[in-house]
């Protein structure tokens, strides 16, 4: 079969330094991660000749090429559904480059989410009658207003489900928090928590605790994306993109997936996990790391058992037994993810990927073949995986 | 009713009477005549003028042509016409949800002049239902009726035909309410209604929770189709105010004046088999807890805005 496995590679990795506040425009942060990715690659601005990003993005692709100095511009897209988007543009550039349509192609999500606009602050849509805003009336009415509170419902459901307690949430925080400690580019660099503080940090949404949630920051990431032929040629070795896949079903909402049998899955990442494996052909044995979006910690456990790592309603086991840490059997979110590291919708995290398969993470997994990204849950999703040439 | 019934049914109509006859309730007379003329800046002097009627060859009294549907009009009612008055045809489309109408053309013929003294009758058919046309000011149907108009020997004096367009009206924004008595008052956040979701927030205001049904399949949040079937015909149920506690999360950030907080918030799977979120009424935090069984209420958060919400049962 024909796929995209191993088509096209990240070639180039750049970010701003992660804040609360920039102080400085997003589109600049865009052009400043952009310009930082394509050098590492060792690729001229001038050849960029594709963009992809986030709907939710407010940096227009056509304002960041200007900036760059680009020529001609063959290829543009934006993926709905917020981080859900995440790995999305690392795949349609994929796709774009393994088709001809485009030769490099930068992915790019910068935002100002802390100082500019906050997420968490609640979100009641003005009455516009169009399917989208329609949604929210089914929650905002009623208080359930924040990212936090509609991840929540799902979250109490599970615990009841397969009696995961909120200590077991606190525990991908903790593991989260001690990776970010010794990442110097992390927000929360040398600042550990243990599980007691976790406990005590005040309630959000029930059963959601204060660390239970990611940060909120300013910063930009940007990756380059090129063809595995163009990739020989360039200054670093080859993340070769073994797998891409989008994913939704089983009746997704927009981060309330309330209405399917059973609310405490994230069928979303299902759907992502069996494209990737059959793309790759391989299974979780195969898998040495990952980076599993974590805007809330009670998603990660469903996306550890949506890729196989454990059983449904086992995540918890596998967690207690210390398995997503440094030395366990699945090292997950090594830069500190989005609750140590930053709140870059992602993006950040598929950066992190490309790092684990060069070998150049702060916190490095030995032997690593093949390593999962994920992009944000509870939304329509997409996922990566990374293996080096 | 499917858009293929209501035509089906709209064209029964159509060649039989759109209202029962009438007969007007006043011989043609100079009065009303005098002030027909004034109100419409009508100054010809033929409507008033002995002489210049006379110089015309007509005895007494005669009403401008365009007048010719004004003896027969229904009496004025402050408020509208009564159910009775109206017309069957039209309120068939009032029933499908066409309630919005506008007269688009009015063509009259007139055979004489009516003068003092005439009795005027009419009668009223309907002529043509249209197919359903996508116009400006939304879809809807073009009905024509044809009127005609005879005199007190039964001889004809004129006719009409009238055109009106009935459609479905735009969807209207709930806007928060102007609460004069509390400018300060944090609005309560409002759904957008779309044609699809209109049914459920309209049936809240009867205190009733509709819920989608494709011939017996329940659907929540509503859908345009059947995801089973692909069929557009949907009809609602009212739910019985059953249902457990599926889920629930207690709101403490962020917060809205407009609720008291710590919030509980309830996913409810109704015994009708849908899941519906909402608040609680009468329960505090730490009552609330997956299996609970409730009952359905609602609270009205603000004039003429009612929202369900549930008691512990």
């Amino acid at each position: 079969m024909d796929t995209i496995s191993n088509k096209a590679a990240i070639v180039g990795i750049g970010a701003t330094e992660f804040s609360k506040n920039s102080g400085r425009s997003e589109l600049r942060l865009a052009v400043e991660a952009t310009l930082e990715a394509l050098a590492d690659a060792g690729i001229d601005p001038a050849e960029v000749d594709g963009l992809s990003t986030y709907t939710m993005d407010n940096n227009p692709e056509i304002e960041l090429f200007r900036a760059i100095g680009g020529r001609a511009l063959k290829f543009h897209s934006r993926i709905h559904y917020g981080g859900g988007a995440a790995c999305a543009p690392i795949m349609h550039a994929a796709m774009a480059v393994a088709t001809g349509i485009a030769k490099t192609v930068v992915c790019y999500r910068a935002m100002n989410e802390r100082s500019q606009y906050r997420f968490g602050t609640g979100h009641t849509p003005p009455p516009v009658p169009t399917a989208e805003t329609a949604h929210y009336g089914w929650y905002v009415p009623f208080g359930l207003i924040s990212p936090a509170s509609w991840v929540a419902m799902q979250a109490q459901r599970y615990m009841h489900d397969h009696g995961a307690t909120s200590e077991d949430f606190g525990r991908v925080s903790v593991a989260a928090r001690r990776h970010a400690a010794t990442n110097p580019k992390a927000w929360f660099y040398q600042q550990p928590i243990t599980l007691e503080e976790h406990q005590a940090s005040r309630w959000i949404v029930e059963p959601l605790h204060l660390l239970d949630c990611c940060q909120e920051s300013d910063g930009a990431v940007a990756v380059v994306v090129t063809s595995v032929e163009g990739a020989k040629s360039l200054r670093q070795p080859p993340a070769m993109i073994r797998a891409a896949a989008q994913g939704a079903g089983d009746d997704s909402q927009m981060m309330t997936s309330y209405y399917r049998k059973h609310i405490g899955r994230i069928s979303e990442m299902n759907i992502v996990a069996e494209q990737l494996y059959a793309q790759a052909g391989i299974g979780p044995a195969d898998v040495q790391a990952a980076i599993l979006y974590d805007h809330f910690t009670p998603f990660v456990l469903p996306q550890l058992e949506a890729f196989g790592f454990a059983r449904e309603g086992q995540a918890k086991d596998f967690i207690r037994e210390g398995n997503i840490e440094l030395g366990g059997r699945l090292p997950i979110n090594t830069h500190g993810g989005q609750l140590g590291e930053a709140y870059i919708h992602g993006l950040n995290g598929v950066a992190e990927g490309v790092r684990l398969v060069r070998g150049t993470s702060v916190n490095q997994v030995a032997g690593v073949s093949n390593v999962i990204v994920t992009a944000g849950t509870g939304v329509p999703t997409s996922g990566l995986i990374l293996s080096p040439a | 009713m499917t858009e293929q019934d209501l035509l089906t049914r709209a064209r029964a109509f159509v060649g039989g009477e759109a209202t029962p006859p009438v007969t007007a309730r006043d011989a043609v007379n100079q009065p009303m005549i005098r002030r027909w003329a004034e109100a419409m800046g009508d100054a010809n002097p033929l409507w008033h003028d002995p002489q210049v009627r006379a110089a015309g060859g007509f005895a007494g009294a005669i009403a401008p042509p365009a007048m010719l549907d004004v003896w027969t009009m229904a009496r004025y009612r402050p408020g509208g016409r009564t159910a009775d008055e109206g017309m069957p045809v039209l309120q068939l489309f009032d029933a499908a949800g066409y309630t919005g109408v506008v007269a688009t053309n009015i063509e009259q013929e007139y055979l004489r002049y009516l003068e003092e003294g005439d009795i005027v009758s009419m009668r009223a058919t309907v002529a043509d239902v249209s197919d359903e046309k996508r116009t400006g000011l939304g879809i809807g149907h073009f009905v024509t009726i044809d009127y005609e108009f005879t005199d007190q020997r039964g001889d004809a004096v004129g006719r009409m035909k009238f055109r009106v367009l009935k459609f479905k009206p735009p969807l209207t924004q709930a806007a928060p309410a102007a609460d004069g008595e509390k400018p300060n008052k944090f609005p309560h956040p409002r759904p957008a209604i779309t044609h699809d979701n209109a049914f459920f927030w309209e049936g809240l205001k009867q205190r009733k929770l509709l819920i989608q049904s494709f011939g017996g399949r329940l659907v929540h949040p509503p859908v345009p189709a059947c995801p089973e079937t692909g069929s557009f015909d949907w009809t609602t149920v009212e739910a019985s105010g059953r249902g457990t506690i599926h889920s629930f999360v207690i709101m403490h950030q962020p917060q809205l004046p407009c609720f008291d907080y710590p919030l509980p918030v309830v996913l409810v799977e109704l015994e009708e088999g849908v899941r519906i979120v909402a608040n609680m009424l009468g329960a505090t935090a730490d009552e609330v807890a997956i299996g609970k069984p409730v009952t359905l209420d609602f609270v009205e958060v603000e004039p003429d805005y009612i929202l369900p919400a549930f008691r512990l049962a």
